[in-house]
């Protein structure tokens, strides 16, 4: 019995010790096994650690505003509410697009570009859910977040632009990234709510507006969920920069109004500065649309309507300068000595060259003109004979030198250079030797020139200077001191006595609209009828066809260039009404006006009219 | 150790005798363990006692008197209850079969009125007796051979299976080692251990292949490449690595982990409640809680040695296994050293069931040192 005993306690001892080494061995190794991981790895799971704790987002910058000259905001900010999507958050996408839309509405196509962009994106950047939401509707959604897994509320910018369609073709728009766009070198590109500048100043000074992007530390649950934020000034966003234009807000919509139902365009420039005021092609197009993403059938109206409201006709427009060239001519003739101020030229009505048979716009001619009547009454015949006798090598370099052919854009891109021709452009282009009766056609700004709107106020206000005036948009970007252009003062004084003919004189072409109507100030301008299709010899000894009689697209383009006070010179306007008829007509009233809103808010101007107001109440009092 | 030799072979003992031999030194092991649980748990809720904390202390105050108490009563009434409790323990596991509650896909509950039992946690205290029972009265030469080796085999390959077949397998497999160990302590012949081994090989080989259920497959694939699938199945362990690793020496600070705290660790109240620990306290902390499990084990398995009687010695041994196993199978899984099976870290992890079995173990081994000395009859029949 006690050897029994005594053998099984034995055993059992020696097979306890046997199991125990086994058991000390296994906690061993678990020990070294936390050893590893929890010394010798440990800088890399805390690396992974603080990957699961902290996440930063991105805090986009606030995007500059787009100011007139006087500070009033012509693109600025208001609240976006909107829902991002964190695309790894979410379990099961169709349940949660069953939630949302029992809170907020949602459309087949916008389920549509959320799967599309969930496919896009990497899954680790967010995606937009809605965005432009009511209070109501955002409040709404932020109380039921608990049950919508990786939907992240977010305040973020909607761009705003109060003046709408006036101020389009010039402040453009923002909107979503282009896909082709190379995202790498900023991550704000990749914010699915950042915005950039799409066309006009928007785009040309994105840079600027963009400002820089911060980063907010946020500490996350597992879920995803932001437990705490952790925010430091030092990473804090920067919001762009505002960006100042010269344009006057007021008078750019004066303008709009005053070319409303039109297919037109309008620039000012302030002869002594060459700031731009007002720069407007009509019609517009409701850029906010563009801000928030616009529909696929309003983006089709607009591209497919005829009077092209996406395009910018008044840095990209081409219309033939027609007679607003001749003071040009007139000047150039003088300039060369072909001619002086007192010369009379007999128009009959056409002149003959060679076989070919060229027209004055008036049927039974103006009988003898000097050239102050030859501007005046915008005589064709006159400048037929000045350009045969300048020949096309010098009418080219004098318009050259009054701006045309330079694409003035402004900064903002979309500008055109025109064309102003001459003999090597032709062989190049035609492979023909260019002919008299092309120089003749060039004399009365017609046949290959084209000439942009903006090129035309240039030009006036060259006329009205003597200088090289520059035009320019954005504050900051001023063109240095102009220099002269070298034309003489006599020469000048004629050509601009023409033009201060074609407003004031009884016989003048623009005289019936009567005046500036700012006290006794005078305005200078110069009427243009741009032909855009050729008159017949059988329609011409019939009778040509009236404007009204023809259809919109081949009536001739209405051109009016002005500018005011006739003495001092302080602005430059020119107006294209497209298919506008006469130019005198069509287009020399809104000029007018339009130049007359300019002058009321220049000082100077207005310490005359206060002046000679004074003294014409002198005596009455 | 002589001192116990020679000592006088107890047939009764007051109850006073029985206070005075209480292992403190075992309680108050216990008692740090389940210390750390609630520090643990608390720091875990944010640093609240609700609603965790403060019932796992509770709970373990109330399994220490009982484990006291259970102690104190007379041995012969352990060894005369161990083969009814094994008999009512398999036909709970053959109840479970039939009408037990699915939860989680497994069927391991058995519902009785207002409470649910885990019939296979009664089984693990149940085997661990059935077994001690039979080897005490066993001869040493008897219970080296293969004659003798077929009824132990069946008491444990029948809960085992029925376990398996729940499915829980982590369960099974801690029944299965904790009564072979108890077989080989009761002195196997180690030719039999040889031939037992290669058999359990190819069996275990053959069930891997053929017998898991998919899930289990998945857990041992993903066990096998964790980081392959980081959100999906692997997630789990990938995180507890990062708690554990990320604690570095000294840990993140109590109420500092973040693992924990922000809900990127799984189960972290109950089954990976080691590495909540591990994140806060660090290595510093893991290896205390290694220590700690060792020196419980350590003092079990003292009190095994120095028992007089063989039910006494092998229960304890028992005893010690299977708390053994829990901790040992509990801290691979949760370092991905071994899949997860759902094994809790007794006394620390939160939940009453695991608990109370670990008390009532301990209350075994606790009654075994209070009775080390006492003569044991022979026991030929079901009860004595």
């Amino acid at each position: 019995m006690a050897r029994r005993h005594e053998d099984a306690s034995g055993l059992f001892t020696r097979r306890a010790l046997v199991l125990s080494g086994a058991g000390i061995t296994a906690f061993g190794a678990l020990a070294a096994r936390l050893y590893k991981l929890q010394i010798l790895e440990s800088d890399r799971y805390r690396g992974l650690s603080d990957k699961n704790q902290f996440n930063y987002q991105l805090l986009p910058p606030s995007r500059g505003r787009i100011l007139d000259r006087d500070g009033v905001p012509l693109a600025k900010n208001a609240d976006n509410f909107r829902l991002l999507l964190e695309p790894e958050q979410v379990p099961d996408l169709d349940d949660l697009l069953a939630r949302l839309s029992k809170i907020i509405p949602l459309r087949d196509d916008m389920r549509e570009r959320i799967r599309k962009s969930l496919k896009k994106r990497s899954r680790s950047s967010a995606v937009v859910l809605a965005e432009n939401l009511d209070w109501a509707q955002f409040a709404a959604a932020n109380l039921h977040l608990p049950e919508l897994p990786g939907v992240r509320p977010e305040v973020g910018e909607l761009r705003v632009y109060p003046d709408g369609p006036s101020m389009a073709h010039v402040i453009g728009y923002v909107g979503r990234v282009p896909e082709s766009m190379d995202t790498e070198d900023d991550p704000l590109l990749r914010h699915p709510g950042f915005r950039i500048g799409r066309t006009g100043a928007e785009k040309a000074l994105d840079k600027k507006l963009r400002g820089h992007a911060g980063a907010l530390k946020v500490e996350v649950s597992a879920l995803g969920r932001v437990v705490r934020e952790l925010p430091d000034p030092a990473t804090s966003a920067r919001p762009g920069d505002d960006v100042v234009l010269t344009l006057d807000q007021r008078i750019q919509n004066f303008a709009a109004g005053r070319l409303k139902g039109q297919s037109a365009a309008v620039c000012a420039i302030d002869i002594e500065t060459g700031a731009v005021p007002v720069l407007l092609s009509t019609p517009g197009f409701d850029p906010n649309l563009f801000a928030k993403g616009i529909s696929g059938p309003d983006y089709r109206a607009l591209l497919e309507d005829e009077f092209k409201p996406l395009f910018n006709k008044a840095l990209g427009g081409t219309y033939p300068p027609a007679s607003c060239i001749k003071p040009v001519i007139a000047l150039a003739a003088l300039q060369q000595g072909v001619t002086d101020s007192h010369e009379r030229v007999r128009c009959t009505g056409k002149i003959k060259l060679g076989d070919r048979e060229f027209h004055c716009w008036k049927r039974r001619g103006h009988g003898p003109v000097n050239m102050l009547g030859a501007i005046g009454k915008s005589c064709d015949i006159y400048f037929y004979e000045m350009a045969r006798r300048l020949g096309i090598d010098h009418i080219r370099d004098a318009v050259h030198a009054f701006g045309l052919g330079t694409n003035f854009d402004l900064g903002l891109g979309g500008g055109n250079t025109g064309l102003v021709p001459d003999q090597a452009w032709k062989r190049a282009r035609f492979g023909t030797s260019w002919s008299q009766g092309e120089t003749l056609i060039a004399g009365i700004g017609q046949g290959y020139l084209a000439a942009t709107p903006i090129q035309l106020v240039v030009m006036t206000a060259r006329l009205a200077s003597g200088r090289m005036v520059t035009p320019y948009l954005i504050k900051g970007q001023e063109p240095p001191e102009f220099d002269d252009l070298g034309f003489s003062t006599a020469g000048l004084g004629a050509a601009r006595a023409g033009m201060v003919a074609v407003t004031e004189a009884p016989w003048g072409t623009a005289h019936r609209m009567g005046g500036l109507g700012l006290g006794d100030l005078k305005m200078a301008g110069k009427t243009g009828t741009g032909q855009v299709r050729r008159i017949t010899k059988i329609e011409r000894d019939d009778r040509v066809r009236k404007n009204n009689e023809l259809p919109w697209a081949l009536r001739d383009h209405a051109l009016f260039v002005t500018y005011a006070p006739a003495d001092t010179p302080r602005y430059a306007v020119s107006v294209v009404v497209e298919h506008g008829g006469g130019g005198s007509v069509a287009a020399a009233p809104p000029a007018r006006d339009i130049l007359r809103e300019l002058l009321k808010e220049d000082p100077v101007t207005l310490a005359r009219l206060s002046v000679t107001n004074t003294t014409a109440k002198g005596p009455a009092t | 150790m002589n001192e116990f030799r020679v000592a006088r072979i107890e047939r009764t003992l007051s109850l006073g005798a029985k206070v005075a031999r209480i292992n403190w030194l075992l309680v108050v092991l216990l008692c740090l363990a389940a210390m750390i649980g609630v520090a643990v748990l608390y720091s875990i809720a944010d640093g609240s006692w609700t609603p965790r904390a403060a019932q796992h202390a509770t709970r373990f105050g109330v399994f220490l008197l009982l484990m006291l108490g259970l102690a104190l009563i007379d041995i012969r009434w352990w060894m005369a209850l161990a083969y009814p409790t094994y008999l009512v323990a398999l036909l709970l596991l053959i109840g479970v079969e039939l009408f037990g509650v699915k939860v989680m896909g497994a069927q391991r509950w058995l519902d009785v009125g207002p409470i649910r039992i885990q019939p296979a946690e009664i089984m693990k205290l149940a085997l661990v007796l059935a077994l001690a029972r039979y080897y005490h009265g066993l001869a040493v030469e008897r219970a080296t051979s293969l004659r003798h080796i077929a009824l132990p085999a069946l008491m444990i390959a029948a809960p085992v299976l029925l376990i398996l077949h729940q499915p829980d397998l982590g369960t099974a497999m801690l029944v299965g080692a904790t009564g072979a160990a108890i077989v080989f302590l009761a002195g196997l012949s180690w030719r039999i251990i040889t031939i037992g081994a290669i058999t359990g090989l190819i069996g275990g080989v053959a069930f891997l292949i053929f017998g898991l259920h998919d899930y289990q497959r998945a857990r041992i694939e993903t066990f096998l490449n964790p980081e392959r699938d980081p959100l999906g199945a692997g997630y789990h362990i990938l995180q507890s690595k990062i708690a554990l690793g990320s604690g570095g020496l000294v840990g993140k600070g109590f109420l500092g982990g973040t693992q924990s705290h922000l809900n990127f660790l799984p189960e972290k109240q109950t089954d990976f409640v080691f590495t909540a620990l591990g994140e806060e306290f660090g290595f510093i902390g893991t290896l205390s809680v290694l220590v700690l499990f060792m020196l419980i084990l350590f003092t079990g398995m003292m009190i095994a040695g120095r028992a007089r009687h063989s039910f006494g010695r092998l229960a304890a041994a028992g005893v010690c296994v299977t708390f053994a196993l829990y901790v040992l199978v509990n801290i691979s899984m949760v370092m991905g050293l071994i899949p997860v099976v759902g094994v809790p870290l007794p006394l620390i992890s939160y939940g009453g069931t695991v608990m109370l079995t670990v008390m009532i173990g301990f209350a075994l081994v606790m009654n075994i040192h209070i009775h080390r000395n006492s003569e044991l009859p022979s026991g030929r029949g079901f009860f004595l």
